[in-house]
């Protein structure tokens, strides 16, 4: 796991603006040492500015960027330790997958036997040792993969650099290489900056993860933080599935906040900072955390009637009108079906959650 | 042909005049390759296959002309090639990889300027630009007016082919400790090649075919192939004028065909 | 698009740009010693005294516009009228490469559509088949064109034998032979810029006319041919304006009748008889009429293109 102690990644202000059009606005973290880091966001988002930022691909308009101490914004890329991992991969054409993986010792002086030994080393390492000859293009997608992060690591590197190395794979490939990326992440013990779009796999992989939007960082934390107590409406609907309802906030009182929405519902909420009394905002709550029933229940319980239920193989969605409100969804996992009924379209039923599953979001 | 019924995209005639226009482009080619083969002194009567006329281009009365105006077509041809085409390949890689810059448009039509202009205009202008600044006519002038019109023509596969490459390669390389001139000889150029080479080959055979420009700045007494070959035609078609028509036609065929084949060989697949 | 901006496409790639003034700066001297400024000067020569063994005497001088444009009589000293010599000889240029164009496009255009429907993997072959005569020596085609066309030539033989005709028809030393000799030096120039417009035309517009009960002809004439007007503009200005100047093709196979300004040029750059202002003169005035047109079609182009995006 990342050693809090030491930083790995410290990004001070750094701002990035194209002419007039400002790509990143002032963002400042720091990335630990030994993390597995993501930066999660839509196309455009600036996620991967930062990341070539970082590489030395793109020069910093203002703010500064430290590398274990030592300041590195205006270093070439090729003078930086850090090593990247492109998203098309970029392996030379026309070199050989050994020559691909030892072009960066070659680059810092090893000598040609040298760079060999250990880039045969680091292909046995992500297990393509007999595919050592070959040219990239005689490769499959997932094993041109492998050697990028070969290549990328042969240098050992201080910090590896992800620029959504996955999207190019098919759907199985990709999910089988989440758990191998992370794997390797622990094995070398190298801080791997991991960007993405698709939240997922920043879900699975990540320690920490860095939602960003429109040049600016929403929200900083662990996996199961920002999936649990997203802190804005953008990260409460970018990551996973939610219902999203306006509220007004009638009274907070013990870390609670009493809100009604339309149709005269009251529901109480846990209390976010930053949100009084009279304000209207946005409440979420997560689909898989809502559970129906024929009568209300200890919970937080709405009425409504079912409109519809939807299958979709682990889980049963069930589509349900709040009485003179908006709609809500359920998600009922398969596996209890067992010991849950199913409403039909057309019944009266509860919806029910706890007050610590209604996340209050500011705007 | 027959895919269907309703074919949307086929029309009733354009095959036939495709092959019209297949039979117009080959059939002088043709004429002249058989009839540089007749047996006879005359060209008109057909007398038989025969070699002869090629024997005559190395060995008949006109030999040593058509010898001296091949080592000066062929040396030219190589000397403007190799030159322009790495002048072209230098202003290709600042042209599709440096940015965006004031005198890029300026650059570009500057580049394209032999290209614009009508050949026989270039031609009287650097007739009169040698001859103002005093420079007698000869191999030297052919040559460097070679060079400079020869340049947009190597120019335009290379840098064809260098917006086919991602700069991702050099950036992969430079992220992997390479210099920037490393990135350049060890990545870039390798994966030009191809283009490079259609490059050298197109100023090649631009070179070696021109005809306008060298009749105006060869001067008195230095001819290249295309010039003698005029120079005999004036006087009429002689037989072996065919041949060695034939020859060079052979030359610029096999040599597109070369550019051919090595411009479709995608060596970043 | 952050990302958009940052990845960049390789148009965009800025790797060199710190060398880039040493990376043109041969081409710049090259292009700009070597074409750019004989263009100038040309400029200036037109301007200039002749001097009679050839060459020029550094004296302004508008005798070679005068001479080109005005008629003064038999000894120089009337007012101006209008002299006819030169541009009928032009004017003359401007019809025979229109005519060439033409035939251009009426061979060209069915070939250039029948070869981009062609299946995808067989089209570079039959493109590579239309230009490789582009590449053969023009003079040694110019030459192949008249051999055959000679009234002994084969085209005549093959006429005679299939009892077509009697006696050869006299094609060489005609307007027609110069036609065919321009038809043929450029007809690659027509066939690919059309070729690569009918084969990013998107097919399935000729089926939505086809559904909405459009005829073959009029899905022709009212969806194709619109989409792909600047391919076949751009193929016929390929082949107008290098007829317009060429030498070869009326030289070898127009003969002396069909004199056209490729020719009148080289003339006056031809031993003493030469008159080198003039020849300047008519250089320059051929050079702006290609720029003009060059620059409407450029403007056109750049409009089509404002309108597409």
């Amino acid at each position: 796991m990342s050693d809090k102690e030491i930083i790995a990644i410290d990004v001070r202000d750094a701002v990035k603006r194209y002419g007039d059009f400002t790509a990143l606005q002032r963002i400042s973290l720091s990335i630990y040492d030994n993390e597995f880091f993501t930066l999660l966001g839509p196309s455009g988002c600036g996620k991967t500015t930062l990341l070539r930022m970082i590489a030395g691909f793109e020069d910093v308009t203002e703010g500064a960027i430290f590398l274990f101490g030592d300041e590195i914004e205006n270093l070439p890329p090729n003078k930086r330790p850090v090593n990247t991992v492109f998203q098309n991969y970029a392996l030379f054409p026309h070199m050989s997958i050994t020559e691909n993986v030892g072009f960066g010792l070659e680059m810092r002086g090893k000598s040609k036997s040298d760079a060999r030994k250990r880039a045969g080393e680091m292909l046995e390492l992500v297990q393509l040792s007999q595919f050592a000859d070959r040219k990239p293009s005689q490769l499959s997608g997932g094993q041109q993969q492998r050697v990028a992060l070969a290549r990328a690591l042969a240098p050992q590197p201080k910090v590896l650099l992800l620029d959504e190395p996955l999207s190019a794979l098919d759907l199985k490939l990709r999910q089988a290489m989440r758990f191998e990326l992370k794997e390797l992440q622990r094995e070398t013990g190298i801080t791997f900056i991991f960007v993405t779009h698709d939240q997922e796999e920043a879900l699975t992989m990540s320690d920490r993860i860095a939602v960003m939007s429109a040049g600016e960082m929403q929200q900083l934390g662990e996996a199961k933080d920002i999936y649990e107590r997203p802190h804005n409406m953008f990260v409460a609907d970018f990551i996973g599935e939610t219902n999203l309802l306006e509220v007004s906030v009638d009274q907070i009182t013990n870390g609670r906040a009493i809100c009604h929405l339309g149709g005269g519902h009251e529901l109480t909420c846990s209390e976010v900072e930053g949100i009084g009394v009279g304000a209207n905002v946005h409440m979420s709550v997560r689909p898989e955390r809502l559970f129906l029933s024929d009568e209300p229940t200890e919970s937080e319980s709405l009425k409504g009637t079912i409109r519809d239920n939807i299958f979709v193989g682990t889980d049963i969605q069930t589509i349900i009108d709040l009485a003179d409100g908006p709609k809500m969804i359920v998600r009922t996992s398969n596996s209890d079906r067992g010991n849950k009924r199913i409403f039909e379209p057309g019944a009266a039923a509860y919806v029910n959650m706890e007050a610590e599953a209604a996340r209050l979001l500011v705007d | 042909m027959a895919r269907g019924k309703y074919d949307i995209k086929a029309f009733p005639g354009f095959l036939p005049m495709t092959i019209l226009c297949l039979v117009i482009l080959y059939a002088p080619l043709a004429v002249v390759t058989i009839y540089s083969l007749n047996d006879s002194n005359s060209i008109t009567n057909w007398e038989g296959v025969s070699f002869r006329w090629y024997a005559d281009v190395f060995t008949g009365p006109e030999s040593e002309k058509f010898k001296i105006a091949a080592w000066n077509s062929f040396t030219i041809a190589i000397i403007a090639a190799t030159v322009s085409t790495t002048i072209a390949t230098l202003a290709a890689t600042a042209m599709v990889r440096g940015g965006r810059f004031k005198l890029r448009t300026v650059s570009f039509g500057l580049i394209s300027l032999p290209l614009m202009v009508p050949e026989i205009v270039t031609a009287v202008a650097t007739l009169i630009f040698f001859n103002s600044i005093g420079f007698t006519r000869g191999y030297l002038t052919i040559l460097v007016a070679h060079i400079a019109f020869c340049i947009p023509f190597a120019y335009m596969p290379i840098s064809a082919r260098m917006q086919g490459i991602e700069d991702t390669y050099e950036q992969a390389a430079m992220d992997l400790y390479a210099t920037k001139r490393q990135a350049f000889t060890k990545i870039l150029m390798p994966l030009m090649l191809p283009g490079i080479i259609s490059g050298y080959i197109l100023a090649f055979i631009i070179s070696l075919d021109d005809f306008i420009i060298t009749n105006f700045v060869k001067g008195a007494g230095v001819e290249t192939l295309p010039t003698a070959i005029f120079g005999s035609v004036k006087q009429g078609i002689k037989p072996n004028i065919m041949a060695i028509s034939t020859m060079l036609l052979a030359v610029s065929i096999i040599m597109v065909t070369i550019s051919y084949f090595v411009s479709k060989s995608d060596n970043t697949k | 698009m952050a990302a958009g901006a940052a990845s960049g496409g390789s148009a965009k790639s800025d790797t060199y740009a710190d060398a880039r003034t040493w990376l043109l700066l041969p081409a710049w001297a090259v292009l700009g010693i070597f074409i750019l400024t004989p263009v100038l000067m040309m400029l200036v020569y037109s301007f200039l005294t002749k001097e009679f063994r050839g060459g020029v005497i550094w004296e302004l001088s508008f005798a070679a516009y005068d001479q080109f444009f005005c008629s003064r009589g038999l000894f120089g000293d009337e007012p101006c009228t209008v002299e006819w010599t030169y541009i009928n000889i032009f004017w003359r240029s401007i019809w025979q490469a229109g005519a060439a164009t033409l035939l251009s496009l009426v061979i060209g255009f069915p070939t250039a559509y029948f070869i981009a429907t062609r299946p995808e993997s067989v089209r570079p072959v039959w493109v590579f088949l239309i230009t490789i005569p582009y590449w053969v020596n023009l003079l040694i085609r110019t030459v192949s064109m008249k051999f055959m066309l000679r009234d002994q030539g084969p085209l005549n033989d093959f006429l005679i034998s299939t009892g077509l005709i009697d006696s050869p028809i006299h094609i060489v030393n005609t307007n027609f032979a110069v036609q065919l000799g321009l038809f043929y030096s450029y007809l690659p120039f027509m066939v690919l810029p059309i070729y690569a417009s009918v084969e990013r035309y998107n097919f399935n517009l000729s089926e939505a006319a086809a559904d909405l009960y459009a005829s073959k002809m009029t899905t022709l004439r009212r969806i194709l041919l619109p989409a792909v007007k600047p391919g076949v503009i751009a193929g016929c200005i390929l082949v107008f304006v290098p007829s317009l100047g060429s030498f070869l093709a009326p030289d070898l196979l127009g003969g002396a009748k069909n004199f056209m300004i490729g020719s009148l040029i080289e003339e006056q750059f031809k031993g003493n008889a030469g008159n080198w202002p003039f020849g300047a003169a008519a250089s320059m005035i051929l050079l702006s009429m290609v720029l003009v047109i060059l620059m409407i079609f450029a403007r056109q182009q750049a409009k089509a293109e404002k309108g597409a995006g």
